[in-house]
């Protein structure tokens, strides 16, 4: 399910980025170019994180930017950014894999959310995901876990 | 046993921590229910627990709910720990 929507052009790797705010526009882009959603989208995500907090970061180290469907979303896509070295958010908070989650309606995306939930409640899985340096590497551990 | 998972949106974390709430529940034989749902309506949500991400909860104590916040949302090891704190144990 997962790797049906994270194809190799959804994946992207950088060394580092220079905050949050980049690292989140750099994860988006493929989204934006493939017109899966808006500009709009990218800057509610961002938006979202200065109201509520880095809850965005689930697992140390692993964020899931969103917003809502309606903050510009045209089609249900993820992308996925990894960095050679973690973006701070806070004193707290940091994270190296940025999967950037576009949803259409609140239903529809679930049941990639509980592959995803079942690939990140094993934290070997993060370590992995963060030291990925290749689009083959990251398939690997997705087909892995759809098995 | 009412349990609300609260996240900013209410459409993806909040869904992911709630099946993990769930299967914690479960293996720790817990009766109760367990839903999600965004900030601004667990603000007018009944639960008698609210569960979710530090800035999250920061944001919906005032006081008189009973709030239990997580760092690693998929731990399974934490969640299980807050519950048995919070709520088994009733700290």
């Amino acid at each position: 399910m997962l790797s049906e929507y994270l194809t190799s052009e959804m994946i992207s790797f950088k060394e580092s980025a220079e905050n949050w705010e980049e690292a989140i526009k750099i994860a988006s882009q493929p989204l934006l170019e493939q017109q899966f959603i808006e500009k709009e989208y990218i800057d509610t995500m961002i938006s979202n994180v200065k109201e509520f907090g880095p809850y965005i970061v689930m697992v140390p180290g692993f964020a899931m930017p969103h917003a809502r469907p309606e903050n510009g979303v045209n089609k249900l896509g993820v992308s996925l950014l990894i960095l050679g070295k973690e973006t701070l958010f806070n004193d707290e908070k940091a994270a190296s894999v940025f999967l950037v989650l576009a949803a259409t309606d609140p239903e529809s995306h679930l049941a990639l959310l509980s592959e995803l939930s079942s690939l990140l409640s094993n934290e070997e899985n993060v370590a992995r995901l963060a030291a990925a340096r290749s689009e083959s590497e990251v398939f690997t551990i997705l087909k892995e876990e759809s098995k | 046993m009412k349990i609300l998972v609260v996240c900013g949106n209410g459409l993806g974390s909040s869904f992911m921590m709630s099946m993990n709430v769930q299967k914690a529940m479960k293996e720790l034989n817990m009766e109760g229910t367990c839903s999600h749902t965004d900030l601004a309506s667990a603000k007018t949500e009944n639960a008698d627990y609210y569960i979710g991400a530090p800035e999250i909860m920061d944001q919906l104590n005032d006081g008189n709910r009973k709030i239990i916040s997580l760092v690693n949302m998929f731990s399974m090891d934490e969640i299980k720990k807050a519950l048995t704190t919070h709520v088994l144990e009733g700290r």
